[in-house]
């Protein structure tokens, strides 16, 4: 048994089957995982490697998926392909387990953690009763979910997003299994959660003496935790070798823009004068938590509170906080899509009184471009339209001139002018990004509110869109609002960040004194937790 | 591929393509719209007047023009009665007559019969005759426009209404949403069939008064899911764009959320068609509908329920509906599958 692989996976080909038309996924893949290490696989989205884990517990429907002749996948020396389906459930939980990105949707939500825990041991152990009982207390325990005995009894929309996290973590490792494949395990978490998981996962795994399959985009993580990696790129292995050798001396081009990826000094270097465009007085948004259909609401929920902000012409602010911290409130409350109360000026004037149907002139400045570049495009509207929306409505343009300001607006965002007559669904995250900034930037705003706009981005992607929005910046003088929970785009991008937490501001600096000597406690830990994000 | 001309969007595209792949909805479509053609001519098909006459080197259209029998030489001042022989002599001693295939309207009662009305199918009435003596194939034909034009003007104006009135719910929510609901609520709740029996009492309700009472109970059935939508739609993200951008209500409404809503409602239309002609005929049928001597398929049902030992009237209403209602499921079946997102992403 010395130096066995524990899992060996052989020119593996993969292909879907859609309408008799085979579409190649998988090429080649060829990898093998150490009793004990950390194997992690990288790679953008649609790379292939959520397609690898899956064909690795034989989870793909096999109605529409085939696997080549030479694929082998040889686990403890066992041939999976060729596996039963009885035979594939001998091994999934009890021999391998598996972590899904997003815990909310891989855990039952009609079941209470005691029940969907408790499951998996039966299943596999065969203990019942009060010993079961004792089994799944250790487990918890093992994971360190505080206070397991209150938490038998819940059900998985009462626990925190990492406290899901944690409870499938000890679903996946409750049968002792020798491998367990980790599908972007933090993705969904906020950044001081996913740091305690992953160090979580990886004391478990020192303690337990498992292999860990880690899939994840995001390096900073790899660097900390992986052993050896395999780069991805649309369905091969391009590179791999060991955490240091890929880090340190990276082989391939795609491999070095993704270590390198990291977005630096993009704001505009002239400081900005000091002359206010907008300020923001005593803002707060309730949301009614119940609503009575005679009386008066009395039951609120707080999104935002006495927020005061100024923002300078001509500079960035950034955002930042965790999910929920009402960053994306902040936003819409002030461009009014979203009622609330205090007062909000714009050019010193003031907003809040002004009914919605006078508010074009400010419309016409103030712009927003929204985090999900697939949602905020209409599927139905070519691009043509999509950008020329806001020209039909604030100025009286013929049609010639309606699509040479278009041209104008797409050649700005880097698009090619034959995109024009294009519907949406044609294109990629980032070309989807660049159309919803051209639609914004064609009424020339002064203001632009980016709602986390490369979050849903691959990292390369990413940077090209903080860069178009640098240049864009400099040329027509913008003055950006930039929302987002990731601190080393905000350092890159804005001169002064606000951090938000449970709908309050609760630090409010410049950008370098913030990320130098942050006063709050809260801030600090956002900042460590930034993972090797150099 | 662009059916008749029309440029679709890329969806459309795939949702023709999906609907075209149903063999049994695609060649259930042309049946139907060819039966639509067909039926659309009636008055060419089936009719007491001749398409065209000849008379004295001129020609006549009395299919679609009334001429006085002085016209053609007769005594009267009347409108010809072309079934008469005496005219058909005068005219065909100099010139001809084109008859169409049925020479009989659906409210032409036939003379010279045989038999005692009802009479079994020959040559002459291809389905027979009904008990006051008229041709039951003419009866379908026109019963068959009559039907489908009652469905679309019933769908079409229950569509219009229940879309308008379920996107303004849903996009401005809040107390109208609250209050519409409330009304909706009450309004469905009420009894269609007494009303309406009720009304046949005071008034004859004929084609319109029928249409016009029935679009008040049917709105209803769009409501809901269009207001659905819209209350999905208004926080999708490019409507948030749009709104920040200055677009006003109505353009939203328009062109950002209905697109959505109309998917729901396209769905639902080909049941609806189904939905009114079973009404029309159920009504006829008891006798609450369409004036008598009007070409309605439930007034043949009833016919056949009175006339057992003349079964093609029966026959014939039962062919005819369930062929009708058999289409238009199919098609429904169709488009809803065209409809259905689960199968436009299996590409």
């Amino acid at each position: 048994m010395v130096n066995l692989p524990l899992l060996c996976v052989e020119h593996l080909d993969v292909s879907f089957i859609n309408d008799n038309m085979p579409q190649q996924i998988l090429q080649d893949v060829t990898f093998t995982i150490n009793p004990r290490e950390t194997f992690a696989l990288v790679g953008e989205s649609g790379s292939g490697k959520s397609v690898t884990a899956h064909s690795i517990l034989k989870l793909l429907s096999p109605s529409s998926v085939n696997y080549s002749d030479r694929s082998n996948i040889v686990f403890q020396g066992q041939e999976l392909l060729h596996l039963t389906e009885s035979q594939m459930n001998k091994i999934r939980g009890r021999k391998i387990g598996m972590i899904f990105q997003e815990p909310m949707t891989a855990l039952n939500p009609l079941h209470t953690v005691e029940k969907q825990l408790g499951e998996v041991i039966t299943l596999h152990r065969g203990l019942r009763g009060d010993a079961l009982k004792k089994e799944i207390i250790l487990q918890l325990d093992r994971v360190q979910i505080p206070n397991v005995s209150g938490k038998l009894n819940a059900y998985p929309h009462q626990l925190s997003g990492g406290q899901r996290q944690r409870v499938m973590i000890a679903m996946a490792l409750a049968n002792e299994p020798e491998l367990l494949i980790a599908d972007e395990p933090t993705t969904a978490l906020d950044v001081t959660v996913q740091k305690q998981i992953l160090n979580l996962l990886k004391n478990l795994q020192h303690e337990l003496g498992i292999a860990m399959l880690l899939i994840t985009h995001d390096l900073g993580i790899v660097r900390h935790y992986a052993d050896n990696v395999a780069v991805m790129q649309s369905g091969r292995i391009i590179e791999q070798g060991s955490c240091d050798d890929i880090f340190l001396s990276p082989q391939t081009e795609y491999t070095r823009n993704l270590i390198n990826s990291e977005p630096v000094g993009i704001k505009s270097t002239s400081v900005p004068a000091k002359e206010v465009l907008m300020s923001v007085r005593d803002l707060c948004v309730r949301f009614a938590t119940n609503k009575p259909l005679l009386f008066r609401n009395t039951q609120f929920f707080t999104a935002l509170e006495n927020i005061n902000i100024d923002i300078f012409r001509g500079e960035t602010l950034g955002i930042v906080g965790e999910s929920g911290s009402g960053k994306s409130t902040l936003a819409l409350a002030i461009l009014r899509l979203l009622s609330s109360t205090g007062s909000i000026r714009f050019n010193d004037q003031e907003l809040q009184s002004v009914k919605q149907k006078l508010l074009r002139a400010f419309r016409q400045k103030a712009q927003i471009v929204f985090q999900d570049p697939f949602a905020s495009l209409n599927p139905r509207m070519t691009v043509q339209h999509i950008i020329a929306e806001g020209l039909r409505v604030h100025t009286k343009m013929d049609k010639d001139e309606i699509e040479s300001a278009v041209l104008k607006a797409m050649s700005d965002v880097g698009l090619d002018a034959g995109f024009l007559h294009r519907y949406p669904h044609e294109f990629s995250g980032g070309q989807r990004q660049r159309i919803a900034i051209a639609r914004a930037l064609i009424l020339r705003p002064e203001i632009v509110f980016l709602d986390e706009p490369t979050s849903a981005l691959d990292k390369s992607v990413q940077a090209q869109i903080l860069n178009l929005l640098g240049d864009l910046q400099q040329k027509y003088q913008l003055t950006y609002v930039f929302i987002s929970h990731d601190l080393s785009v905000i350092k890159a991008m804005s001169h002064r960040v606000a951090v938000m937490r449970a709908g309050r501001i609760i630090e409010y600096a410049d950008t370098d004194k913030l990320f130098s000597h942050p006063d709050q406690e809260y801030t600090k830990e956002l900042l460590s937790a930034r993972l090797g994000r150099l | 591929m662009k059916p008749w001309g029309v440029q679709l969007s890329p969806a459309g595209k795939r949702r023709w393509a999906v609907f075209k792949n149903n063999k049994r909805s695609f060649w259930g479509l042309i049946v139907f719209v060819v039966l639509f053609c067909i039926s659309m001519a009636s008055e060419l098909i089936a009719n007491d007047r001749p398409i065209l006459i000849s008379y004295k080197n001129s020609l006549y259209f009395p299919a679609f023009k009334v001429y006085p029998e002085t016209v053609f030489g007769g005594d009267f001042d009347t409108a010809t009665n072309y079934q008469d022989s005496y005219i058909q002599n005068i005219i065909e001693s100099d010139g001809w007559i084109i008859w169409p295939p049925i020479p009989y309207s659906y409210y032409t009662h036939i003379k010279n019969l045989p038999q005692p009305a009802p009479t079994a199918p020959n040559l002459n009435n291809w389905l027979g005759t009904d008990d006051q003596a008229r041709d039951v194939m003419a009866r379908v034909l026109y019963g068959f426009r009559i039907s489908i034009f009652f469905a679309f003007s019933l769908a079409i104006g229950s569509a219009i209404i229940g879309i308008s009135v379920g996107a303004l719910q849903g996009y401005f929510g809040g107390k109208l949403d609250l209050l519409g609901q409330r009304f909706l609520e009450i309004w469905s709740s009420l009894p269609v069939l007494f009303l309406l029996i009720i009304l046949a009492s005071i008034i004859t309700p004929g084609f319109w008064w029928l249409l016009g009472i029935m679009l008040l109970f049917e709105w209803t059935t769009l409501v809901d899911v269009v207001r659905a939508e819209f209350l999905r739609g208004r926080n999708l993200d490019y409507v948030r764009a749009a709104r920040a951008l200055g677009v006003s209500n109505r353009l939203i409404i328009m062109r950002h959320i209905l697109p959505n809503a109309m998917v729901a409602s396209i769905t639902f239309l080909p049941f609806l068609l189904t939905g009114a002609i079973t009404t029309l005929t159920s009504l006829d049928f008891l006798g609450f509908g369409l004036p008598s001597g009007s070409p309605s398929l439930g007034e043949l049902v009833a016919q056949g329920k009175n006339n057992l030992q003349a079964p093609w009237l029966a026959l014939s209403a039962f062919g005819v509906l369930s062929l009708m209602l058999t289409l238009l499921v199919f098609i429904g079946e169709g488009v809803r599958d065209a409809f259905d997102p689960r199968m436009l992403n299996n590409r």
